[in-house]
């Protein structure tokens, strides 16, 4: 599976959104719902996911789908 | 003069159904809800045994984020209130202010405080879900009906362990009469079949071990019962003020009364000698409703099946109603057919008195078979019985010494 639809996957599943809500550009606040506690647990849900931790200055910054997957990109991942 | 209280819905969630008609029904059929368990492996419980919700998908109910973030407690109370906030037609007549919640609940969210702890202590602390402590706390259950429902009101729980909500519902009439809110969604929930509740009650010694025959094993006032049933769901009723009720044309199921409250101040889980706690609760009751001893046409014993439970609370009403009184008066335990729902059982036995006040027919102990010694009571052994009553008194009592007794007046129009 793509980097793309494991973190899709792990949205959808967390926040309890609908597939054709999570595009590139979505906003986790404003375009899913997402509130700031929802957030949290999102991070935690990714570096669960993906085996990594995500310090609390980066996670501040990943508000869109985009972000999260371009940050996971620069990692170097065990998929 | 003093404001009068009724009940204008009902909502009930529990082993013996998913709505407070099928619950009514099985109560009256005496179709038991206890099972062997299956909502975790019973192999090492010395009781194996419960009154599990049957086929429970909380997305029959709420949607995916919402039952996530929801401990069963909490759910059990939402589907419970949805029901009574419903059948009541209130929506469109009440300004959301002036609509209250208080939900009690004995224990709260113990599945989420078990599956947290066990992932604090496997994976660390930082690995805790972020909603933890908002989905585990006793309150949040009135919270989100809140939320649910949109009610703006007074909004609070009440925790009396097994008395929970009977104090949910004597405190909700209170508030109406003293013109606090004019309506308010009052009752509990509970789901303690988990691991360290259904183990805790074990160690307890208060928990049947008739593990052979589970439909059987709540069996009040028997001289064969051995402790009560573990059981879960949520009861929650619609309480408003008459005139507004009236006023809108709503339908009125039963008046509240009255209520009595006291505290043994005795032990932490036995009842008082004689009973002496519970008879006082029921004697205020009666004051508060302006009745007397012989006008109480039955009682819902809050019957737990316990060896000290059923012989103290039977001393009780005959302290409380006069021997000649008592021995007059039906009582019975509809815990033969759900088991104990500990926070939600005082609500749902209020919801069947209710029932039966409206219905004329009283609902049977459906398990006894041999009274036991000094249970000399008429306990509507086996089968339902038809009975045209006004008044009726509905127990709860709670580890703690809580009691709380209300009562109920048919109502017929006026």
């Amino acid at each position: 599976m793509s980097l793309e639809s494991r973190v899709a996957e792990i949205i959808i599943d967390k926040l309890g959104v609908k597939p054709e809500q999570v595009t590139i550009e979505a906003q986790f606040d404003t375009d899913l719902g997402a509130d700031s506690i929802d957030q949290y647990e999102l991070i935690m849900g990714f570096e669960d996911a993906f085996g990594l931790r995500i310090d609390e200055d980066e996670a501040t910054k990943l508000t869109t789908v985009g972000k999260v997957i371009e940050y996971l990109k620069t990692k170097n991942l065990d998929q | 003069m003093e404001k009068r209280v009724v009940i204008t819905g009902t909502g009930v969630i529990g082993p013996v159904g998913k709505t407070a008609s099928e619950n009514w029904k099985n109560a009256l059929s005496g179709r038991s809800g206890i099972r062997r368990m299956t909502i975790i492996d019973p192999e090492n419980f010395t009781s194996q045994i419960a009154g599990e919700v049957k086929d429970f998908d909380p997305l029959d109910y709420l949607d995916r984020k919402v039952a996530k973030r929801t401990d069963r407690y909490t759910q059990f109370a939402m589907i419970a209130a949805r029901e009574a906030y419903a059948e009541s037609g209130i929506e469109n007549s009440i300004d959301p202010e002036r609509l209250g919640v208080i939900i009690g609940s004995g224990i709260g969210g113990i599945t989420t405080l078990e599956r947290e702890h066990k992932v604090a202590l496997e994976r660390g602390v930082s690995r805790i879900n972020p909603f933890f402590c908002p989905m585990m706390i006793s309150n949040i259950a009135a919270g989100r009906v809140g939320i649910d429902v949109g009610a703006k009101g007074l909004n609070f729980s009440t925790v009396t362990a097994c008395a929970s909500s009977g104090h949910a519902i004597a405190i909700a009439v209170d508030m109406i009469k003293l013109g606090r809110v004019d309506a308010i969604l009052a009752g509990g929930a509970e789901a303690p079949l988990t691991l360290t509740g259904i183990g805790g009650f074990c160690q307890l010694k208060a928990l049947s071990t008739r593990n052979d025959d589970p439909e059987t094993a709540s069996r009040p006032f028997d001289r064969d019962r051995d402790g009560f049933v573990l059981s879960e769901g949520g009861a929650v009723v619609m309480l408003e003020e008459l005139d507004r009720a009236v006023k809108r044309g709503a339908k009125i199921i039963a008046e509240v009364a009255g209520s009595g409250m006291t505290c043994d101040a005795f032990h932490i889980t036995a009842p008082a000698e004689n009973g002496e706690g519970s008879a006082r609760a029921m004697k205020l009751a009666m004051q508060d409703a302006g009745i007397k001893p012989e006008d109480v046409d039955y009682i819902n014993a809050h019957g737990t099946s316990t060896l000290l439970n059923d012989i103290n609370e039977t001393k009780a009403i005959k302290t409380a109603l006069g021997e000649e009184n008592a021995m007059k008066t039906p009582v019975s335990s509809t815990k033969s057919v759900t088991g104990h729902m500990l926070g939600a059982a005082g609500a749902v036995e209020v919801i069947f008195t209710a029932f039966a006040l409206r219905d004329g027919i009283l609902p049977p102990t459906a398990t006894l078979q041999n009274p036991d010694e000094g249970c000399d009571l008429d306990y509507i052994p086996g089968k339902a019985r038809k009975a045209d009553i006004m008044y009726a008194l509905t127990n709860s009592l709670g580890f703690g010494g809580h009691n709380v007794t209300i009562a109920l007046k048919k109502y017929s129009g006026k």
